[in-house]
């Protein structure tokens, strides 16, 4: 049994005729990276917000661990887009504040080391006392993914967490996340805009097809060993396949996915077989 | 940059040298001995004697007028004889009561306004209709019903600062960014904790602002309905010194409650930028 099992999510406002995406379906299992792709508007906000419990879906269940997702829990740790870090407290008190409120029985010195070893995770150990103002953009990022790590949720959620640092922090930043997330084998949904990003990262890569009506259309396993890294990465034919099926996902067939079995769309291992001729395309 | 401030520091004393010495110039006391007859009868009736109320007076008056009040500001010679610093006490006194009562009923109210976009247009229109009644058309209500002078005065300043945190503080507090409200939830923050160590300090500065206006409309307010009810206060001072013909005092006077309202304002400042941050 999967760890979450996401069944005909869908998702219309009022107001609007076609809901933005419709029986969506996927799981996840214990210690699983899944990176999900898509162009901007689809909706994969809208699901990472369904499954952090900060929107309801209109339609479909949602479970994890066996029980229902109603509402935002301790259970899931967020990173949002913009960092979201409360600007009047210290880098160490953004930490600790999570903590906190995991743990409100724990003492202060204890509180405070927690905090102090998450952000010295990433890196941060000499930034402590702060002010997020006085932070880069991607260190800031990384004051997130500490705050959303330190509570030990059973599950992180990334919104595009690299999305707006340069490539070369992006980079840093992605080995570290990486290195955390093998050494404490992490459970990640996380949303990218960045093919190189989502094959570095995941076991399995969810293609979203277009809004309105958006779904899951095809489920990419990415077949490269989980100690990749993104130096050797470049040099494994596999990873050049998978690129390009995803690339060309996202340039000519994410408008119009094949009407494949909607609930369940296909597997695919790019990596392992050639690529079919119309792939080749891209 | 430091050598601006210096620059603007030396105009300013340029400036206030130059205002003493045409005030001094325009005050000689040659233009006084040709006051007319009537002027001096005037004078005679009012008990004062002529040298007194020789028109407006120089500034060497002011002078002498600030040293000896603020040689003696704690004297107390019956009602009409007290110190400065006694009359500013009733007054920040006053001033006080009514912006702690302010600060009572604004901030609560304020936060439920800010949180519940319902209420918020429920009680908008109230609002919008109490808030630009001078505080002062209160004051025949507040003496008929509370029949007390002070408490009078404490309501008045009560009505008048009581908006402008109001409405800061429904404004700040309906737009907290909501990342930082969606952190507290995946936190599972409890409402009162969320309250106070996410809603309040993100809506600080804009509270503060509130405040900030407040305190200026009710040093504003004080000062005038002390005139009104008189008895104690600045206000009152004020009233007195000029039933006494004795403008020097008065001058002085508005001199203090000029430096009183800059030291309230700059306090205010204070709290505002330690309240502040940047995102
Ligand atoms: N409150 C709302 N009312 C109506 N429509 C909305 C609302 N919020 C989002 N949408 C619509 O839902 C769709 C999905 O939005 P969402 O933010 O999930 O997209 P996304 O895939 O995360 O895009 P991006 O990659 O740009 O972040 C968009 O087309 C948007 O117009
Ligand atoms: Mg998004």
């Amino acid at each position: 049994m999967a760890f979450l099992h996401v069944e005909n999510l869908t998702k219309s406002y009022p107001g609007n005729d076609a809901p933005v995406f419709e029986n969506v379906n996927f799981t996840i299992d214990k210690g699983e990276f899944v990176c999900i792709i898509g162009h901007s508007g689809c909706g994969k906000t809208t699901i990472l917000n369904a499954l952090a419990g900060l929107e309801t879906a209109s339609d479909g269940i949602l479970t994890m661990d066996g029980r229902e997702v109603a509402g935002p829990g301790l259970d899931r740790g967020v990173v949002f887009q913009s960092h979201a870090l409360m600007p009047w407290m210290s880098v160490i008190d953004n930490v600790k504040f999570g903590v906190r409120s995991r743990w409100p029985d724990w003492r202060k010195t204890q509180i405070e080391a927690q905090a102090a070893q998450y952000l010295e995770m990433v890196g941060l150990g000499h930034a402590l006392q702060k002010k997020p103002s006085m932070l880069s953009g991607g260190m800031k990022q990384r004051v997130g993914i500490a705050r959303a790590f330190a509570i030990q949720p059973k599950m992180l959620l990334l919104d595009e967490p690299f999305g707006a640092l340069d490539a070369l922090t992006r980079g840093t930043i992605q080995d570290e996340l990486l290195k955390i997330v093998q050494a404490t084998a992490q459970t990640v949904f996380m949303i990218t805009h960045d093919v190189d990003e989502a094959i570095l990262l995941s076991d399995r890569i969810l293609l979203m097809s277009n809004g309105p009506r958006a779904r899951i259309a095809e489920i990419v396993e990415v077949s490269l060993p989980r100690s990749r890294t993104r130096h050797d990465m470049h040099h494994d034919p596999r990873f050049y396949r998978i690129r390009n099926h995803l690339v060309d996902f996202l340039v000519s067939r994410s408008k119009d996915p094949k009407p494949a079995d909607e609930t369940h769309p296909p597997v695919v291992r790019p990596g392992e077989t050639e690529p079919a001729p119309d792939t080749l395309a891209a | 940059m430091k050598n601006e401030h210096g620059k603007s520091l030396l105009l300013s004393v340029v400036l206030f040298a130059l205002f003493i010495g045409v005030w001094f110039v325009a005050t000689q006391p040659k233009e006084s001995a040709q006051q007319s007859a009537a002027q001096d009868e005037y004078a005679a009736l009012m008990g004062k004697g002529a040298a007194k109320s020789g028109g407006f007076p120089p500034p060497q008056e002011i002078g002498k007028a600030i040293v000896t009040h603020l040689s003696d500001p704690f004297k107390d010679n019956g009602p009409n004889d007290k110190g400065i610093a006694i009359q500013l006490g009733h007054s920040l006194g006053r001033v006080g009561m009514g912006f702690v009562l302010a600060i009572l009923v604004a901030l609560p109210l304020g936060f439920t306004i800010g949180m519940s976009p319902l209420l918020h247009r429920a009680l908008d229109p109230f609002i919008q209709v109490l808030k630009p009644i001078s505080p002062l058309a209160w004051m025949p209500l507040a003496l008929y019903t509370i029949k007390d002078s002070d408490l009078s005065g404490i309501f008045v300043i009560f009505i008048c600062s009581v908006w402008p945190m109001l409405i800061n503080t429904a404004f700040g507090v309906a737009n907290v960014r909501k990342d930082w409200l969606n952190v507290a939830r995946t936190l599972e923050v409890r409402p009162l904790r969320k309250a106070l160590t996410v809603i309040l300090p993100a809506a600080a500065p804009t509270i503060l602002t509130g405040m900030r206006i407040s305190m200026g409309i009710a040093w504003l307010v004080i000062v005038a309905a002390e005139m009104l009810v008189g008895g104690t206060g600045v206000g009152y001072f004020v009233w007195n010194e000029w039933n006494n013909l004795a403008l020097p005092n008065v001058i002085f006077a508005i001199l203090v409650i000029g430096v009183v309202g800059m030291a309230l304002d700059r306090c205010f400042a204070g709290l505002q930028k330690l309240v502040s941050y940047t995102e």
